[in-house]
Formats: structure tokens, sequence, C-alpha cells
């Protein structure tokens, strides 16, 4: 299943989400599968979920289900009982394969109210010159650094065309496209704007808005990520 | 005139905070009405974080029934931590409600909802941040009525000078009776501005407004009188109590929130009041009579509810849960009905002598094994007597062996410290009692994996029970006393692996106490901590005895009274106590005899299987105890 995380719900956290689903999954009626034991849980598993405070087009989940569904019914049901924010978009049917090993990388576009464009192209270009970005992130294990630049796919300034679905706050703004792979350490999107504050002295003078727009196997040809449900697709009409 | 949603201002703060998903609203079956649409307008408030705010049952059911009044609107509102708090002082962003985010200054009324008295500084945050005036004696026309409820409002007197007014009771239909007051007063043009709006609530009977009362003081520091200041004015307000709770059965359409919250399940009240006559329980004594909600009108209001909310939990609500006539139908009704589905039953409050072995059966059915919580209360004998907590020790030993038998491995026992009378050797008891305990269960189970956990918190002796005349335990007795406790679980070579302990230490019970049984001049106690920084007095990381201490020392210096005197002092009967004008519908010489007879160790019945003892309330009150059985059944769901 792929959904959507839009406007005021880009606040919720990975464990905000599972709650949601695992509510309307019920609330739907969806057979979903339970585990063994002593303590069952729904067989619901989730894929790289975007952090806290950041959108995402492309939020991709998996659900066991104890009989053959519907997917456009899932899709419909969930959908429906899924607050406003939280969208189905797609549902197909898995075949054999791991969807999370498909998903290699993402698509990110950042919003940077008031910064200026000028200052934000000179940054890109240096940061796309250079080999190595060492970034500091603070993780659970402490202070850790790591690269930025090599899991960097693409990364350009674009036009402004208009405000994604969803956003509620309108300001004029320099709008950040990048593609970034899977990579582990994760290089996230605010990894790479601490990336251009290094290399370049970047700083824009509120924090981004962040969407993830797509995430998929990288298309070589297109440098883009494709859609990760082809192969699922690719399995037939049923 | 429209009022815009402080979203855009809020919503940049968001991402510098902890938690943020607590501040954007969106619950499922959360209300969002036309603003323009309505003439009366409250904003409800729990006063403390939107994680134990949300689930509150009573602020979600006036929630609901208000927003399905015509012309009228409901939105919440909740504290907001620290970081929240210093971003929206800076940034300029007042106090908001959830809901459409608008500004609470702008509602007519704010209702606050006071469980605990530890809740006062965070009213004082709220309305500092929504530009409310603290003291109601500054408040304009522009400003909302500030209304208190919920049990700490059967005392409202310490916050008095920051309240306007304050209901005592269920809030069901004395809240439709507030709205219709609102507004007919402003449909004739709002005459006479607040003080004819508050004449107006005041001369119903139903609502108290503490500025039409005046208190006044003996040169020793005790209360005189507290009488009317003007005409129209009763003498004594009186409590609301809904009767026939059939005819209520909210919440219909529970809050469901994407934030984590302190109960994730889906809530039933199975009957409201208790008359089991625990002295020291202040809900028990405010709630009475017994009502309880029939065995049908519960099983439709899960029904609704599980479908409503997606939650995999019921809990089955009161206080005292296993007193319901029919609660064994119930417990079996259900689990019948959810057989197979993930979904568990749970009794949050069961006493000791009510549990039994088809109770157990049906709560575990579902595969799930909530906790068991049974509550002696006291330690030893003598001491359950003193606060009529009728369970002996034969009863807690045959109900935990009925639970260890039936596969728990782990029960839970409540215990008070600090009670009137208490002696070390009562709190010693437990120690006995818990061993017992274990002894019990490993002969039952033929296992020595089984566990118990002694809980034990200090007692606070609060308003409109028979110890509100009672000295309260100072804090180094009872801190004295839970470490020798400890020390007697814990030096147990043959059971103390088995027993766990916790405990909370004294001071809070002191901080409590103050605000339980103070008085208006505790208002300036309560403030002083507010200006010195303090917030979120019920979460220990939050609160600081040391600041309460300073704080109370500044304020009442000019005062006959510290500390000590609202806490550790016992009063005699003619002391006119600050709340005595303020009616739940108890007997003062009833309370007072109990008192007497608790000092005695002379035991009460319950009066819903033995005559009437004479509390006062229902004669009072015009009500009366409403139970079954009703002799039906619940029958299977039919799925459609």
């Amino acid at each position: 299943m792929r959904y959507a995380k839009r406007g005021r719900l880009r606040f919720t956290s990975h464990r905000d989400i599972s709650r949601a689903v695992e509510r309307a999954v019920r609330r739907a009626g969806i057979p979903v599968a339970y585990s063994a034991g002593f303590s069952p849980h729904p067989k619901i598993s989730y894929a790289g979920a975007a952090p806290t405070g950041v959108a995402s087009e492309a939020e991709y989940l998996e659900i066991g289900v104890s009989r053959p569904c519907d997917p456009r019914r899932v899709r419909d049901d969930l959908d429906a009982s899924l607050p406003p924010g939280l969208d189905v978009l797609d549902v197909v049917e898995a075949r054999d394969g791991n969807l999370a090993d498909r998903l290699e990388c993402s698509t990110w576009e950042l919003r940077l109210p008031g910064a200026d464009p000028a200052e934000a192209e000179r940054a890109v270009k240096e940061f796309l010159a250079a080999d190595r970005v060492e970034v500091e992130r603070l993780t659970k294990k402490g202070m850790r650094r790591f690269d930025a630049r090599q899991a960097v796919r693409s990364l350009a300034v674009v036009e402004d065309r208009g405000i994604p679905a969803g956003q509620e706050t309108v300001q004029p703004c320099v709008i950040l496209r990048m593609v970034v792979r899977h990579e582990t350490p994760a290089v996230r999107p605010d990894d790479v704007l601490m990336g251009l504050r290094l290399v370049a002295g970047f700083a824009p003078p509120s924090p981004a808005a962040v969407t993830r727009l797509a995430q998929g196997p990288l298309d070589a040809m297109t440098g883009e990520p494709a859609d990760p449900f082809a192969f699922d697709r690719a399995g037939g009409d049923r | 005139m429209s009022v815009e949603s402080l979203f855009p201002r809020l919503e940049p703060l968001l991402p510098k905070v902890q938690k943020p998903i607590q501040y954007v609203g969106g619950e499922l079956n959360s209300t969002v009405k036309d603003w323009d649409e309505a003439t009366v307008r409250w904003a409800l408030m729990y006063p403390d974080a939107y994680e134990v705010g949300l689930p509150n049952q009573g602020v979600q059911i006036l929630y609901e029934i208000l927003n399905e009044l015509p012309e009228t609107l409901a939105e919440r509102t909740y504290a907001v931590w620290p970081d929240l708090e210093a971003l929206m002082r800076s940034e300029g962003v007042p106090q908001f409600t959830v809901d459409s985010h608008r500004p609470v200054r702008a509602f007519d009324i704010l209702g606050v909802s006071f469980a605990t008295e530890l809740g006062y500084t965070n009213l004082l945050t709220a309305l500092d941040l929504a530009g409310i005036p603290l003291e109601a004696a500054d408040r304009t026309d522009e400003d909302p009525i500030v209304l208190a409820g919920g049990h700490a409002a059967f005392n409202p007197e310490p916050i008095a000078d920051f309240l306007d007014a304050a209901v005592l009771g269920d809030g069901e239909q004395i809240v439709i009776a507030i709205s219709e007051v609102l507004r007919e007063w402003k449909a004739e043009g709002s005459p006479g501005g607040r003080d004819e709006l508050l004449m107006r609530l005041a001369s119903s009977g139903g609502v108290y407004v503490p500025k039409f009362y005046d208190v006044e003081y003996h040169p020793d520091g005790r209360i005189k009188r507290v009488v009317p200041n003007r005409d129209g004015v009763p003498a004594r307000v009186f409590k609301h109590t809904v009767m026939d709770l059939d005819e209520w059965p909210y919440p219909k359409k529970p809050l469901v929130p994407l934030a984590e919250t302190v109960h994730e399940r889906f809530s039933v009240e199975i009957f409201r009041g208790c008359t089991r006559g625990c002295r020291f329980c202040q809900a028990g004594m405010i709630t009475r009579p017994v009502r309880e909600r029939s065995i049908t009108t519960i099983g439709d209001m899960v029904e609704a509810g599980i479908k409503e909310s997606g939650f995999s939990e019921v809990g089955l609500l009161s206080l005292s849960s296993a007193d319901h006539s029919e609660i064994a139908d119930i417990t079996k009704g259900l689990a019948d009905r959810y057989e197979g589905s993930q979904i568990g039953l749970s009794l949050p409050s069961t006493r000791v002598d009510a549990f039994n072995i088809d109770l157990a059966n049906e709560l575990s059915r579902n595969g799930r094994r909530s906790g068991l919580t049974f509550a002696p209360e006291g330690g030893s004998e003598r001491m359950r007597k003193v606060i009529n907590k009728m369970v002996t020790e034969e009863d807690l030993i045959r109900t935990v062996t009925t639970a260890y038998s039936n596969g728990w491995r782990q029960v839970k026992l409540y215990f008070m410290c600090g009670l009137p009378t208490e002696e070390d050797e009562d709190v010693l008891g437990i120690a006995d009692l818990a061993k017992k305990v274990i002894k019990a269960g490993r002969e039952a189970t033929g296992s020595r994996d089984i566990r118990c956990t002694v809980s034990i918190g200090g007692f606070v002796p609060k308003p409109h029970t028979p110890f509100q005349w009672a000295a309260q335990c100072d804090h180094e007795t009872v801190d004295r006393r839970l470490r020798a406790l400890r020390d007697a679980l814990r030096s147990d070579k043959e059971y103390g692996r088995a027993i766990g302990y916790r405990y909370h230490d004294g001071k809070p019970s002191i901080v409590e106490g103050l605000l339980s049984r103070g008085d208006r001049r505790v208002g300036k106690v309560i403030r002083a901590v507010w200006e010195d920084g303090g917030r979120f007095d019920g979460w220990s990381e939050h609160f600081s005895f040391e600041r309460w201490m300073a704080a109370a020392e500044r304020a009442l210096a000019d005062e006959p009274v510290d500390v000590d005197w609202y806490t550790t002092r016992e009063r005699d009967e003619h002391e006119v106590l600050p709340w005595d004008h303020l009616d739940a519908g108890l007997d003062r010489e009833w309370l007072w005899q109990d008192w007497q007879d608790a000092l005695n160790t002379v035991e009460v019945e319950d009066c819903r299987w033995s005559p009437c003892y004479d509390c006062g309330v229902c004669p009072t009150m015009g009500t009366e105890i409403q139970i079954g059985p009703t002799g039906r059944k619940l029958l299977p769901l039919t799925v459609i």
C-alpha cells in the first residue's frame, strides 16, 4: 500500500501512524492476519517511514490478510477510515519478494521560505562539485559523522510551481529537489541542508518544509525512483 | 466577527517542540463547527498535558453534548509543555484550541475540568498565554467566563480569585442550562455586561460565583463565615446529579487521537456513584447515589464505540466496577460478543471482595490478561475498620488465590500511608499481608513463579468526607513508615524477591493537602508558585516541594496561618470549613458522626444492600439509588 502523509499530519511520528493504521484496519473491517503467541499483533509492516515533521506522498506499508481481498476495496475502505491527511493512494496484491528492498531511493522536495535563490544555486553547485561532504547528526548512539554527498544522486533548485497538496503556509520560497539513495547511515534531507551550509555557508532563515515525493528502485535511465509496485502489477490483473 | 485560525502562526513552531502532533487536533470524531453560526462558544480545558487530558471522559462527554446543541460549539484546549510555552511567548502566539486553533480568549466560556488540584498552576499558564487576566476581578466583557468543574471544584476556594464561576457534580445537564442562560442574555444584547450574566447564573442556584460571597475570618485565622454579598444570591450552592444514565449514553463517538495517550481504550462508565462508604474517598462521597447504566445500554455503547473508534480494549469504568448488579452478565455477554475478535475487556477498579472466578474467566477469554489491581488500602484489620474499607484478610487471600489459580502471575495491591490514627505497625502489617499473598499463591499454583507489587501513596484528607476534619500526617512520618515497610519487605528471604514495592514520597501529598482543604488565602500561594515557574505539578520531574514551601512562606507572611495550619492541624466540629456553603448533599452531622465512628473503629454497611444510614444525599438532592438487576441479557451481535 502506498499512502500519503499530508499537511498537519506530517507531525505524526511513526508510532502514531502505526496506531492509527491498526485502528483504521479494524474500523474498516479488513481481515488482517494476527501473529501467533501470547499477545497477538496485527501483521502490518512499515518500510522506511519519513521522519516526524516531514510530509510524504510516497509512504509504503504491507498488510497481511487472512483471506483474499479486492485491493481497490481495501484502498477505499481504509482511506475512509483513516483521518484526512493520512490518505491511501494505491493498493496492490503483493507478489514474492521484499517491498522494502525495492525502495532504493527517494525524491525529496524542500521548501525554504525567505531563502535567496542565487545563494541556493551557488551552494548546490559547490555541494555537487565536492566528493565528500562530512556532516554531523545527533543519533540515539550520540553524535555521528558521515558523508552526505555520495548518497545524493541529483540535487537542483527548481522553480516554484504553486503550493503542494496540504501545505497551508504560503510564502515566497526557494525549492530544492533531490534524489537520495537509501544507504546506511541514512542521509536525510536535513543532512543535505547541513552539507549546503558547510560547503557554501547557505543558511535559510526558517526551517525547511520537507516532502517526500516518490520512493522506489533507482531507474538508471531517468535517475529517478521508479514505481515499486511495477513488479506486483506485472503479475497480471486477477 | 469571525475569528481566524492561529495555525499558520503555530505551525512554524511545531518542528521545534517535542511530540508536535499533540497540538494539531484532527482527532477522529472531533468536531469543528462554524464559528459564525454559533452564539454560545465553549472552550473546554483539561489542565494537563494532551496525553493525559485527551482520554478524560468528562471532557469528551461535555464536548459531545455541547456540540450537539444548536447555536453552540465546543472546542478543546490542553496545557502546553514548557518548550512550546516558551516559543508561544517569544512569538506572541496565544493559548489555542486544538480543534480549529482559535484563540481561547475569543470564546464565551472557558470551562476547566479539575480532576485534581495539581492542575491549578496549569490553569494560570493557560489564562496568561490566552491574554485573560489571571484575577477574575480584572476581567472585562472581552474575556470569557472562566468556569471550573470536576471533583476538585467541590472546594474551589483556593482558586476562587482566578475563577468567575464553578459548578459541582455531573456536568451533562448544567452545561446545557448555562448555554441557554448565555444564549438568552446575548439575544437580549448582553445587558449589564458580565456582571449581569454571572448574576443570572448565580441566582439559578446551580452555579457558584465566588465573588458574590464574602469570607470573614476570626483573628486566629479560622473562617468566621461565608455569606452572599448581594441580594438574589443563594446562601448555599448545590451539586448536580444526573438521574437515569441510560438517557445520557455519552461518549457515543469517542475521540481517537493520533498521539499516544495514557488510556488507549474505549471506556464506558457502567455506573456512577459509590456507597461503599470508604471514609477517605472523596469520589465516593460526592457522587452519591449509585446510578447504574443498564446492561443493554452498556452493550449498545460498546458496540457503537468499538465501531466508531477501532480501539481493541474496552474499559468498564466506575468507582468499583465489580459492584454492578449485573456485572457477571455484562462481562460474559461482552466476552461472547467479541470472542475471537482481539477485543479485550478490563475493569480498572475491582473490589477485593467482589472479584470471583467467573469474572476472572470472562476477562481473560480473549487471550489477553490485563493487570489486576486490588486496593485493601489499609495494612491492618484495625486500619481498614477506621477507613471503612470492609475487606478482610480472608477476602484478600481468597481473591488473589483465585487470580493466581486462573493464570495471573502478578497482582498489584494498593495501600495508603498516613491514614488517621495510623501507627507504624499498621503500615508494617502490609508486609505481612503481602507475604501471605505470595504464600497462598505458591500453594495454590504449586509454582514459585508468582509475584505481587505493593503500591503505596500518601493519604490526603479531602473536603466533603468524614476525614475533612482530620490532621494530615506530616511527610517526615509518612516517609519514615514507607522506608520501614520497604526494609521489612526487602529483608525477607523467603518472600522478599517475589514482592515489588512502589511508593510515592510524602512531600507532594502535603501540597495536595494544602490545595484540597485550602481557602481563598491559598490563592496567593498558587500564584506565587506559578510566578516562580511552577508548572505541571502532577509530574514528579516538574514538581518542586521547596518552591511550594518557599512561596507559601512569602505569600502567607501577613496571615495568621501557614502550611501546617492547613494540613497537619485537626479541625473541631464547629469550625467553619472553606467549602461549607457548597453542598454535596451530605449531611454535616452525619459526616461528623462517621468521623467519630472511624475513631471508634465502627463500620458502616453499603446502603445498596442494607437500610439507609441517613448520609443525607438522596433527600437533599431529590435523588434515589438506581440499580438493577434488569434481568436482561446481551444477545449476540447480528452480522450484516
